[in-house]
């Protein structure tokens, strides 16, 4: 699984990016280190690992300089699954940019399209029906909790029980169903719209969800007293990778990281979107700041997800679901299809979109399962973004891994990785 | 806007910012567009506004760094910090611009660490370097990369040849 790469077998790909690579691992730190060139033991080494290694979650890669067991310095190299897609925005309308939010962290698409909804909404000032706003909520904390699945699932799995990533699959499966009714795709689900959402919830969703808010507590406790009083679970996990709340700020680590080194920052708390500032839920902190804590905080999560989805379910409005407004969001189908001024606006909105005002610029964040997700949006009065940036949560948590590895065993490095949960896609946009 | 004017309030302490430094030949700008408040920094002000955010007015919090293409002559490039200050709960957007010909920062690295990942990205897409910075390499392309992807000027298809790609056969790979 691990290779060791010698120093001394010259690179044959990418020549420069991997020399400077290695020499920055060499560089790191060396104005705080003596370093001591007798070495007998030869215990010291340099481990490449990944791209693409079973643990990493995706394509990410670490090298690092071992002493024994231990890690001395860890450098990340992202990248290999950079697709550009913040040019690729420049170049599309705002809506054509919205399935390629749902490849960005493809673990929760619904909070990511939601997100880009959010920010091109406030740019160019669009009202939205509570109906829509409330599916949006309902979809956007599925999402958290199918993401939050995943990790568990391979968190367990990296401290050694595979089993378990069957069973938190099954539920995920269940997300999946919903996803299927609700949006009519089961993984990339491009659901909303700037102004609304793509369709009404339908009866046999409605169904599903009620099932699932009610079965899924159940389960939620199974895991519960499968790995809260695990010995093996908690020994590895207890005092693993810690991120002091400091270092949490300093590294500007997001999301349940943050939570779990002390900071009770939740989006969805500072700076209220949606209808979250009327829902009752708790942010769940801890302060010890290791791979439990974060096991805590994203369990705790999943319960107020379903909290907030109960609420919800019960105060779902009858309503629109998309704004009544051509210029602003697509017109619905029976318009398009029954009516010359249905087609002409759906034609327009489709060739050139909505056009947010020369000059304006917004940052609008969502709390999504990985952290706090942004769209920062600059406009220059067409149908297309003149900049675009996405501040990706995992793209920042990684540089806390970058950090937080270093003094950690290499035994533990995969479970840290794990805690961290990390999405590529996301990362490397 | 009353909504706006009351929000104000909060920022009345970053505002005094703009007064303190009304005499200097590059001003301090301020504007409000569609979110956050925004400062418009000279950029040999920059590191000493955004120590002082810090220290005295409590912006431990670096969320975001974003660089942008203007595509205009002179100061073609911004880079923008997104603050956030966990004590009071408010957000502000600091800008700052660098020349086309010569753009050089210097880097926040020193007052927020993990500017340091932020700031390779900027280096990556807009080719804004920073100085005094620890370790400013390529984050996403490889260091054989020669162009700035995010600049206005780059195609959209890429630069073919740019980057010299495997063998798409096993058997060449085998036999050089």
């Amino acid at each position: 699984m691990i290779e060791l790469e010698q120093k001394s077998a010259a690179p044959t790909f990418f020549k420069k990016h991997q020399e400077s690579f290695y020499k920055s691992l060499e560089d790191k730190h060396t104005t705080l280190e003596f370093e001591d060139n007798d070495d007998p033991l030869n215990s010291r080494m340099v481990l490449n690992m990944g791209p693409s290694h079973p643990a990493t979650h995706g394509v990410l890669r670490l090298l690092l300089q071992l002493n024994g067991e231990t890690i001395e310095k860890a450098k990340l190299d992202l990248g290999y699954l950079h697709r550009g897609i913040e040019k690729i925005a420049e170049n599309k309308t705002y809506q054509e940019f919205m399935p390629y939010t749902d490849r960005m962290d493809y673990l929760s698409p619904y909070s990511n399209n939601v997100s880009l909804c959010l920010a091109v909404e406030k740019i160019a000032d669009v009202e939205v029906p509570d109906r829509a706003q409330y599916i949006r909520m309902i979809g956007a904390e599925l999402a958290r909790i199918s993401a939050h699945l995943l990790w568990l699932g391979t968190m367990v799995m990296d401290s050694g029980a595979v089993s378990f990533f069957i069973w938190t699959f099954r539920e995920r499966e269940k997300i999946y169903d919903i996803m299927d009714q609700l949006a009519g795709h089961r993984f990339t689900v491009s659901h909303a719209r700037i102004g609304g959402v793509a369709n009404d919830i339908t009866d046999d969703a409605m169904a599903l969800i009620k099932e699932f808010v009610q079965t899924f507590p159940k389960e939620l406790k199974g895991f519960h007293s499968m790995l809260d009083r695990n010995r093996i679970f908690v020994d590895r996990n207890v005092d693993v990778g810690v991120v002091s709340s400091d270092k949490a700020i300093d590294l500007g680590a997001t999301g349940p990281i943050l939570r779990g080194s002390g900071y009770a920052y939740d989006i969805r708390r500072f700076e209220p979107y949606l209808k979250y500032d009327e829902m009752d839920f708790e942010i769940p902190t801890r302060l010890e700041g290791d791979n439990l804590s974060r096991y805590y905080v994203r369990m705790e999560e999943m319960h107020e997800s379903i909290r907030i989805l109960r609420q919800c379910l019960d105060r779902l409005p009858k309503g629109p679901i998309r704004a009544n407004d051509a210029k602003q969001a697509y017109p619905s189908k029976d318009e398009v299809y029954y009516s010359m001024e249905g087609m002409i606006h759906d034609f327009m909105m489709t060739d050139t979109g909505i056009c947010p005002p020369d000059g304006a610029e917004v940052y609008h964040a969502v709390e999504a399962p990985k952290g706090e997700l942004g769209y920062f949006i600059q406009s220059d009065g067409t149908g297309h973004p003149w900049r675009l940036k996405v501040n990706a949560p995992s793209f920042r948590n990684l540089q806390v891994l970058e950090h937080s590895l270093e003094g950690a065993s290499i035994s533990d490095t995969v479970l840290i990785i794990g805690s961290i949960d990390p999405v590529m896609g996301e990362a490397d946009k | 806007m009353s909504h706006q004017s009351t929000h104000n309030d909060t920022y009345n302490d970053i505002l005094a910012f703009v007064e303190h430094d009304r005499g200097v030949t590059q001003p301090i700008s301020v504007y409000r567009s569609t979110s956050d408040l925004t400062l418009v920094v000279p950029r040999d002000l920059i590191i000493e506004k955004l120590t002082k955010l810090k220290n005295d007015h409590h912006f431990i919090y670096l969320v975001d760094m974003v660089g942008t293409d203007r595509f205009v002559e002179g100061d073609r490039f911004e880079v923008l910090y997104n603050l956030i200050d966990l004590k009071q709960g408010r957000r502000v957007v600091i800008k700052t611009l660098a020349d086309e010909d010569d753009p050089v920062l210097p880097s926040a690295s020193g007052i927020w660490t993990n500017a340091s990942w932020h700031e390779r990205e900027i280096f990556d897409m807009i080719g804004v370097h920073f100085t005094d910075h620890p370790d400013l390499r390529r984050v996403y392309l490889p260091e054989d990369f020669d162009y700035f992807p995010l600049r206005k000027e780059f195609p959209l298809l890429g630069i073919p040849g740019s980057i010299d790609l495997p063998t798409s056969t096993p058997d060449q790979e085998a036999s050089s």
